[in-house]
């Protein structure tokens, strides 16, 4: 049998008792969590390789596009195909919006939900270093190690995307807005906050449900909601929007929120007029079928007396926006964790 | 000096107390056994005592005062919690290294050499080892944290005679050789036989018997642990239904 060596049990004077560096966690949250922060590099390490390659040459072919004179010469069509041709299932950035939600929901869900299903919060929690300070260390190492990841990340997309956003009317490429779900929260520091919020989500999911796979689930849900919550009817709340009161005033690359007409002063219908309307005034036969309000019925009824109203978001704005969904995202995130970490404080076993 | 002491403690699931009105002091060094049937609390007392949960009423506090789950308490006491819960998909190395970390003091020659011994592998995976050899890991990464009180959770409930025998050796020997207190909770009786010296029974909720064992069996005139408990349990539940 070995004897215990002798030279232990130092320090045991309990008032100058000092707890454990909060530095030894890194070396333990690593050994438990390699495997699912290895799957995040490998992802977004293999993504960032391939956006680093084709957009390159996106970056090439538009600059060349840009500089080409004249511009409804051959040659410069064919560069300009060259560059529509280029939009690929990247385009818009759909795919790549489902990122922060699985980088949460695979990290941030299984932290605790781990521990709880397996029973080793009985080993963590009555280990020296103390029961919420583990808590913290593990939640916030993992939150910033997720969160600088998909910032470096979000560097990238940021710059990729930068050609679908110009205002070169001349390319014909998908016109879009750098409002536009995708555009908006996959550049700037949007990836990284909704990326952190996920994995926040994740956590607090976790030590509530306190099984792995339902809590997954269970942070994708809430994760989709929030995102189609944010990008269909907080964000364009940010500020106030402008208004001006022609169609072909608003810049192409705004993002129109509102549409109404006037007439004398009071608003007369949203944006498309009710058929009372359009048969006394503008029927269907006499001023061309079908159409927007920028032809067909629009100028039709502006003769009559009827004026347009259009809110947008100016592209000026997307910075601004960035911070303020960055800021809203991480408040919400400190708050998540901090209650996980309460959970975990006083959570009876 | 108490190694644990309880008073007015209880705790409450939903409507049912787990454990009721536990007033008790273990003294320090002893091997103290936690008996009783199934359900009868054992699990929520040690639970309580090492801080995992929280008491509805009264208070418990461990090696001489300290709040049980305070920082003071848990760098003292090392906990083998029911069916010796492991990070399974670690290698035994990566557990050693973990329980490092996360105290102040960790004998490594020692965890090294015992495993050695029960040739454990390092490079193993935990969850790959049987389920005698998860005990004994267990028990080496707790006892490699010299600490003052070590509290076991139905230790030997899932082990075969042999490591069972082998896993109450590892506990003895180290309790001897340096003053460690041990506070065991088993509904098997037979094997505390050998090692308990302090003797807590409870059933239902309650504290019904608590003591040295060599005054408990003078006092109740029972040669052996095994019948004195088996007496009040019997006694008890016979009250129970006469009540």
């Amino acid at each position: 049998m070995t004897a215990l060596s002798m030279t232990a049990r130092r320090g045991e004077d309990d008032a100058r008792l000092r707890p454990v560096p909060w530095r030894r966690m890194a070396g333990v949250t690593w050994r438990q969590h390699r495997v699912a922060l290895i799957g995040v590099a490998v992802l977004l390490g293999a993504l960032a390789v391939y956006l680093w390659i084709a957009g390159a040459s996106l970056h090439h072919a538009y600059d060349a596009a840009v500089a080409c004179h004249p511009e409804s010469s051959a040659a410069c069509q064919g560069l300009d195909n060259t560059v529509s041709g280029m939009d690929n299932f990247l385009s818009n950035g759909y795919i790549l919006q489902v990122l922060p939600v699985l980088i949460g929901a695979f990290v941030g869900a299984p932290v605790l939900a781990r521990e709880m299903e397996t029973g080793t919060f009985r080993y963590a929690w009555t280990q020296g270093f103390g029961r919420w300070r583990w808590a913290v260390a593990k939640l916030v190492l993992l939150a910033v190690v997720v969160t600088v990841a998909a910032g470096a990340f979000g560097a990238l997309l940021t710059w990729y995307y930068q050609p679908f956003l110009s205002d070169n009317q001349f390319l014909e490429l998908p016109k879009t807005t750098p409002f536009a779900p995708g555009m908006f929260d996959l550049r700037g520091v949007g990836f990284p906050a909704w990326t952190l919020a996920a994995f926040a989500i994740g956590a607090l999911a976790g030590m509530l449900i306190r099984r792995v796979v339902p809590a997954i689930v269970a942070t994708l849900v809430v994760y989709v909601g929030l995102a189609f919550a944010a990008a269909g009817f907080l964000r364009e709340h940010y500020l106030a929007p402008l208004v001006v009161s022609n169609y072909s005033n608003v810049p192409s690359n705004g993002w129109t929120v509102g549409q109404w007409w006037t007439k004398d002063g009071r608003v007369a219908f949203g944006d498309y007029p009710p058929a009372s309307i359009l048969n006394q005034f503008c029927p269907p036969t006499s001023a061309g079928k079908g159409g927007g309000p920028s032809e067909g019925w629009g100028p039709c009824l502006v003769q009559h007396g009827y004026a347009m109203w259009t809110s947008y978001q100016p592209t000026t704005r997307f910075w601004p926006f960035q911070w303020i969904e960055g800021g809203w995202l991480l408040a919400l995130s400190l708050l998540l964790i901090a209650a996980a970490i309460w959970l975990v404080h006083r959570r009876a076993a | 000096m108490n190694i644990v002491e309880a008073s007015g403690l209880g705790k409450r699931y939903g409507r049912t107390w787990a454990l009721r009105e536990c007033t008790l002091k273990i003294p320090a060094g002893r091997v103290a056994a936690l008996v009783g049937p199934n359900g009868a609390g054992k699990s929520t007392l040690l639970n309580l005592a090492v801080g995992l949960s929280a008491p509805s009423a009264g208070e418990v506090t461990v090696l001489g005062g300290r709040p049980a789950g305070s920082m003071a308490a848990l760098d003292g006491i090392a906990f083998v919690a029911q069916d010796t819960p492991l990070y399974k998909t670690l290698s035994v190395a990566d557990m050693i290294y973990i329980t490092r970390s996360l105290n102040r003091r960790f004998d490594q020659p020692f965890a090294r050499a015992r495993l050695d011994e029960l040739g454990i592998p390092l490079k193993r995976r935990a969850g790959k080892l049987s389920g005698g050899q998860q005990a004994q890991l267990a028990l080496t990464l707790a006892l490699a944290r010299r600490p003052r009180l070590l509290v076991l959770d139905e230790p030997v409930a899932m082990l075969d005679p042999v490591a069972r025998h082998d896993f109450m050796a590892t506990v003895l020997a180290a309790a001897s050789a340096d003053g460690m207190s041990v506070l065991l909770s088993s509904h098997v009786l037979i094997e505390l036989e050998r090692v308990a010296n302090y003797l807590i029974l409870l059933s239902q909720g309650q504290v019904r018997l608590a003591g040295a064992v060599n005054d408990l069996l003078a006092t109740h005139g029972q040669a052996s642990l095994e019948e004195l408990a088996m007496a009040y349990l019997r006694e008890n539940s016979e009250s129970e239904v006469t009540r």
